[in-house]
């Protein structure tokens, strides 16, 4: 893979299997350099079993694997060395404070005790945490956590950044937040792998992203040309009173409809017609907009997002 | 199913997990040597004292003497296995320690390793604490008692491995309790830290020869005591083998709770 310099992390055939249940189905990708990639899909679709694998921390089925052009499970620990991670959940040391939780996760990888102190206080204040350091973690809201944990990610000044739901369970405030310390890292030529389960931040910070579901991928590409590739480019979504509209809606020739839930979902090139039909009935409420990530989610794996 | 089962190696990181538990062991050291100093001291005064003055001698040392010098292999065995069980098992699983370590260069080897190394200190300190307490007493055999603490050391690791074994299979705190009552609290009592195995029917010496704390407090006895010695690389042996054979269960199990 040395001929592969441009290409952080590369998967063949990459397979999990537990027992009847296959996690992760024979999936193939290449993650370039300096990119924000993206891996989009439901809970249970497989992508944590994959960044497990990346990370050494799951022995795969089949297929291979390299990261940083070494080979994994064989150079794991070479690997994780060089690489940031942001897990799902909060695992802070709770007996530390915050700036102790980077100083000691820091002598986990050996790190020379000199340099630290500027960079400790440098990634404090990029996570906007310096007047908290003495804070015990529990003390923390979930954001400030949150940003705690992409610090403590950075402290081995890693090349390629893997984060596991990086904003679950956040306020909305707190998730633009940390959409502006990861593209302030992307930015800096560091790489980042994402999984998430929200449409909005794939699209907003992914430059190429693969939609997974059950264990398979199902499309690649940059977000725009997914949306280019599976969708119509308008939408119309109407979402009072599905029947009497669907009703309407069937002398619509150019519009492909799908039913999701209450709402009933226009896919067209030209909106204009049915805008000025459903105008009409006062009864209606509909909303036009431009197709995004979730209508080709929507579409490729035909239901609706599972918890 | 081969990586579970690979050979562990270990390397300079399990210091650095331990020197993580010696930061936290600071912050918490007030209630930590209450229970150092307080256990023993009650347990020399209130048993050696009080049984001491209907027993008077035991083994040709006088009880006192004998209680501390089996005491500070018990106390070795219960500071590690508590260590090794309940620390262990908050780190590894409710407070997912382990998940953030493993997203690091250290492997499962290492951490326990690491944990290890800090659940024989724990013993150590326990044993220091104990020795305070006995030299203030004035039942040390002199200076060389000092020896004593290398075979403290060696029963934290001993008691560590089988501990952590336990934490790896374990799915909530209740389960340690079998362990407890069917293996720690039988050694305390039938192990010679109270009076001497040589008293016990000959059936059971047989097995009470099998557990490690009885090669404990036969190679602490002495040292504390000033007498002569009985087989001492025989208790080291079997102190080792119950270290090494407990820390390659405790890894292989771990590897296989965490590493799927």
């Amino acid at each position: 893979m040395a001929d592969q310099p441009d290409i952080v992390v590369r998967a063949r055939g990459l397979r999990k299997q537990y027992g009847e249940r296959v996690a992760v189905d024979g999936v193939d990708f290449d993650i370039p350099r300096g990119r924000c990639f993206g891996f989009l899909g439901p809970n249970g679709a497989g992508k944590t079993t994959t960044l497990r694998m990346i990370l050494g921390l799951t022995p795969a089925s089949a297929g291979t694997l390299s990261v940083l052009g070494l080979p994994i499970p064989e150079r794991a620990r070479e690997v994780r060395a060089r690489v940031g991670v942001v897990p799902q959940g909060d695992n802070l040391d709770p007996d530390f404070t915050v700036e102790e939780n980077l100083q000691v996760y820091a002598s986990y990888f050996g790190l020379p005790h000199r340099a630290l102190g500027a960079r400790i206080e440098r990634l404090l204040e990029f996570a906007a945490l310096s007047d908290r350091r003495r804070s015990k973690t529990e003390a923390l809201s979930g954001g400030m956590k949150r940003r705690l944990i992409i610090a403590r990610a950075l402290i081995n000044d890693p090349e390629l950044v893997v984060l596991d739901e990086p904003t679950t369970g956040l306020d909305p405030q707190a998730r633009h937040v940390i959409w502006g310390r990861l593209s302030d890292l992307r930015a800096r030529g560091t790489t980042l792998l994402l999984t998430t389960h929200y449409m909005e931040e794939a699209e907003r910070l992914c430059d190429e992203l693969v939609i997974m579901d059950q264990g398979r991928i199902l499309a690649q590409g940059t977000p725009r040309a997914l949306i280019q590739r599976h969708v119509e480019p308008e939408v119309i979504e109407i979402r009072s009173d599905p029947e009497t509209a669907l009703a309407r809606l069937e002398h619509q020739s150019d519009c492909r409809l799908e039913r999701m839930g209450t709402s009933l979902y226009c896919y067209t090139r030209d909106g204009r017609p049915l805008i000025d039909s459903l105008q009409e009935d006062h009864g209606i409420t509909f909303l036009h907009r431009p197709a995004g990530l979730e209508d080709v989610f929507l579409k490729l794996t035909g239901r609706e997002l599972r918890d | 199913m081969s990586t579970v089962w690979k050979v562990p190696k270990t390397r300079r990181g399990a210091f650095a997990v331990l020197r993580r538990n010696v930061l936290v062991w600071r912050k918490l050291i007030g209630p930590a040597m209450v229970m150092n100093f307080g256990e023993p001291t009650l347990y020399l005064l209130g048993l050696g004292f009080g049984l001491g003055a209907f027993i008077g001698e035991m083994s040709d040392m006088p009880y006192l003497t004998f209680l501390a010098s089996g005491i500070i292999a018990s106390s070795a065995m219960t500071t590690a296995t508590f260590e090794g069980m309940y620390s262990v098992f908050t780190r590894m699983v409710p407070q997912r320690t382990y998940e953030a370590l493993l997203a690091t260069p250290l492997e499962v080897d290492d951490i326990l390793a690491g944990e290890m190394l800090w659940c024989a200190t724990k013993s150590l300190i326990s044993g220091v604490a104990i020795l305070a307490v006995a030299g203030i007493l004035g039942v040390l055999a002199g200076w060389q008692s000092l020896l004593v603490l290398p075979a403290v050391f060696l029963t934290g690791l001993c008691f560590a491995g089988p501990a952590m074994a336990m934490a790896a299979v374990a799915r909530n705190y209740d389960f340690f309790n079998y362990y407890f009552v069917l293996l720690i609290t039988p050694m305390f009592i039938l192990s010679g830290v109270f009076y001497p195995i040589d008293t016990l029917p000959d059936a059971v010496q047989g097995v009470v020869w099998i557990l490690p704390l009885t090669h404990a407090v036969a190679l602490c006895r002495p040292l504390v005591s000033g007498q002569p010695f009985n087989d001492p690389m025989l208790h080291i042996v079997v102190l080792s083998a119950y270290a090494a054979v407990g820390y390659y269960l405790a890894v292989v199990l771990t590897r296989r709770r965490l590493l799927v």
